[in-house]
């Protein structure tokens, strides 16, 4: 392609700016300027109508190893991530093979399984509390309707996670969506390969299909991670934490710290400890990404 | 639909305007075409149970926001309301003035549809085409804040916005909007812009035209799925947002539909047909939106393979 000329290339950098201005403020006041922020807040002791002092490393110091809650809370989230994560991720592979196949009534079954996906956070949340209801609620009816014992769900300290888990693994169906898109777009000549060698249905998925998945296996493997750590509104709307702090997710201590204990700089000190821990754990992934990730050609956008 | 298609990996640089229907009939579907009658009937048999799996909570949902408060609190459970209690939803409706939720809803929904359209094709416009001193920079700085917890900026923003009174109005709410449009927008939109065939450029820039000209007669006119993709999420965002309306609006007479709902809870916290027949109502303008755009849904996911 031809370059233009001086007068228009100068003409493309004003536009340029000028088109790129809502954006760079946008970084500049709701994401840089925070970033700072918060991490000078980190370094005092500000609480809202309170004395701002700076006490250095003081905050992150007290929370590692002095603050049970936070132990608690990255506990309790940790767990959760454990658990949801993988087993959302293993469901929605399956089900993205399941919907890969020719069967009647495809978009039906792929409207079915994304429906969950779009329901609004705050309405799932009230349907997943009346679910859960140990008295009255769909789940408890059901498994009394198969002769099995009930449960009290997310009233007890020990199924309480395990009942957002099972919450979480309804609400997958972008997952699936990306899943089924990476399936559709594995190279057909590796499987007719792989039939001429005489290659079975098994050979096929776990010598082609599952490496051929495994960027978006990783993919999806870090935004589910990044999107469980920041859990949130289960723990407001529908636990309030508990029962005894068993779903006090890191994000919902934050929250609680920040803004209805007004403890500005503590919260933002909490704020940055999840950053790092994030950032760690999406390290680690990637590191060990070389080992089990496959690309084919090598360049990925 | 069968548009079910692009993939994670071309989307870079596809020849091609948006994903081409034709794909679906793809290698993996090929490859399994004809497997045993048998593994064909256990797989209708999963396939069913998974749906009905997905399907009972909105059967619950519904059965429970249509019945009396006697007959909720039966066991066991009963799965046809008898009567059919229509009276539960404007009774509950009523009860909390969901209309102004309602009215605060829709008027946020229209500043920051407006915000996130016009800006965020600009911006994306200028990432995809324009050539200017640290492009690249910005354009990086934009994507890995999309990695950034939004723990880390909620206290400063909130704290902004407070210096500055915005505190009980809906600018915390709607500003941010006018800035670019969020950078999943600006990255979903430069992606499909990607897609426009540069010549249509030379062709306006050859007339003597400005940018501004290739914006609004090429780029524009084009633009329109990624548009609706955008708009489609960016609708069901606000709509469903949470954590902002709590941060910043705590007189009733600016609560949001979402927010209205939380706090429903805990003035009826045992009128469960209530409170399902409020959910049910908050809910159902967004699955009509899904059949409507359902296409575009799908294309917008697997057009950038980001949207968590």
């Amino acid at each position: 392609m031809k370059r233009p000329k001086s007068g228009m290339m100068r003409m493309e950098r004003n536009w340029g700016l000028l088109f790129a201005l809502p954006a760079i403020l946008g970084l500049m006041i709701f994401t840089i300027g925070p970033i700072v922020a918060s991490f000078v807040f980190s370094l005092t002791n500000w609480t809202i109508g309170g004395q701002m002092t700076f006490i250095g490393l003081d905050n992150y110091r007290t929370i590692l190893t002095e603050d049970a809650t936070f132990s608690q809370s990255m506990f309790v989230t940790t767990y959760y991530a454990l658990g949801s994560v993988p087993l959302g991720l293993a469901a929605a592979f399956i089900i993205a093979l399941l919907l890969n196949q020719k069967v009647r009534g495809l978009s039906v079954f792929r409207t079915i399984y994304y429906l969950p996906t779009i329901v609004p956070s705050i309405a799932n949340t009230m349907l997943w509390l009346w679910m859960f209801n140990p008295d009255f609620g769909l789940l408890n009816s059901l498994l009394e309707g198969v002769g099995l014992p009930g449960s009290k769900w997310i009233y007890d300290e020990n199924t309480a996670i395990p009942s957002l888990i099972m919450m979480s693994t309804w609400g997958i169906g972008n997952t699936v969506i990306i899943f089924l898109a990476g399936l559709q777009s594995v190279p057909t000549h590796l499987y007719e390969a792989a039939e001429v060698d005489g290659g079975n249905r098994w050979h096929k998925f776990f010598h082609i299909t599952i490496p051929s998945m495994t960027p978006t296996i990783f993919f999806n493997l870090v935004m589910s991670l990044i999107s469980t750590f920041q859990a949130f509104n289960q723990a407001y709307v529908m636990t309030n934490g508990g029962p005894n702090n068993s779903t006090l997710f890191y994000v919902f201590y934050l929250w609680r710290t920040a803004f209805t204990e007004t403890k500005i700089g503590y919260a933002s000190a909490l704020a940055w400890i999840l950053f790092f821990v994030i950032m760690v754990l999406t390290v680690l992934i990637f590191s060990t990404s070389k080992k089990w990730v496959h690309y084919e050609g090598g360049e990925r956008s | 639909m069968n548009q079910v298609t692009s993939s994670v990996n071309s989307s870079e640089t596809p020849q091609h305007p948006l994903p081409q229907p034709e794909r679906s009939r793809s290698p993996a579907t090929a490859t399994h075409s004809k497997p045993f009658p048998l593994s064909r009937v256990v797989l209708y048999i999963v396939l069913i149970i998974g749906s009905v799996l997905m399907l009972l909570p909105f059967a619950w949902l519904i059965r429970s926001s249509l019945m009396g408060t006697s007959q909720i609190f039966v066991f066991p459970p009963e799965w046809i309301p008898s009567p059919f209690q229509w009276s539960n939803y404007p009774e509950a409706l009523t009860s909390v003035p969901f209309g102004r939720y309602f009215m605060n809803t829709f008027m946020i929904e229209v500043c920051v549809l407006a915000g996130v359209m016009l800006t965020s094709i600009v911006s994306a416009f200028t990432f995809a085409r324009l050539r200017w001193p640290g492009r690249n920079l910005i354009f990086s700085l934009l994507i890995g804040s999309m990695m950034l917890p939004y723990a880390v900026t909620l206290i400063p923003t909130f704290v902004m916005w407070r210096e500055l009174g915005g505190l009980n109005t809906f600018l915390p709410l709607i500003v941010p909007a006018w800035f670019g449009g969020g950078a999943f927008n600006i990255f979903l939109m430069r992606q499909f812009m990607l897609t426009v065939p540069r010549d249509l450029d030379e062709a306006a820039y050859m007339d003597g035209g400005t940018p501004l000209t290739v914006l609004w007669r090429v780029i524009i006119p084009l633009s329109s799925p990624a548009l609706i993709v955008i708009g489609i999420f960016t609708f069901i965002d606000v709509w469903n947002d949470f954590l902002g309306p709590i941060i910043y609006l705590s007189d009733e007479k600016h609560f949001t539909l979402a927010l209205g709902l939380a706090t429903f809870r805990g003035l009826n916290n045992t009128n469960w047909p209530y409170l399902m027949a409020a959910s049910s109502t908050i809910l159902a303008p967004i699955v009509l939106i899904f059949f409507i755009g359902q296409r575009y849904f799908i294309e917008g996911i697997t057009l950038t393979g980001i949207k968590g």
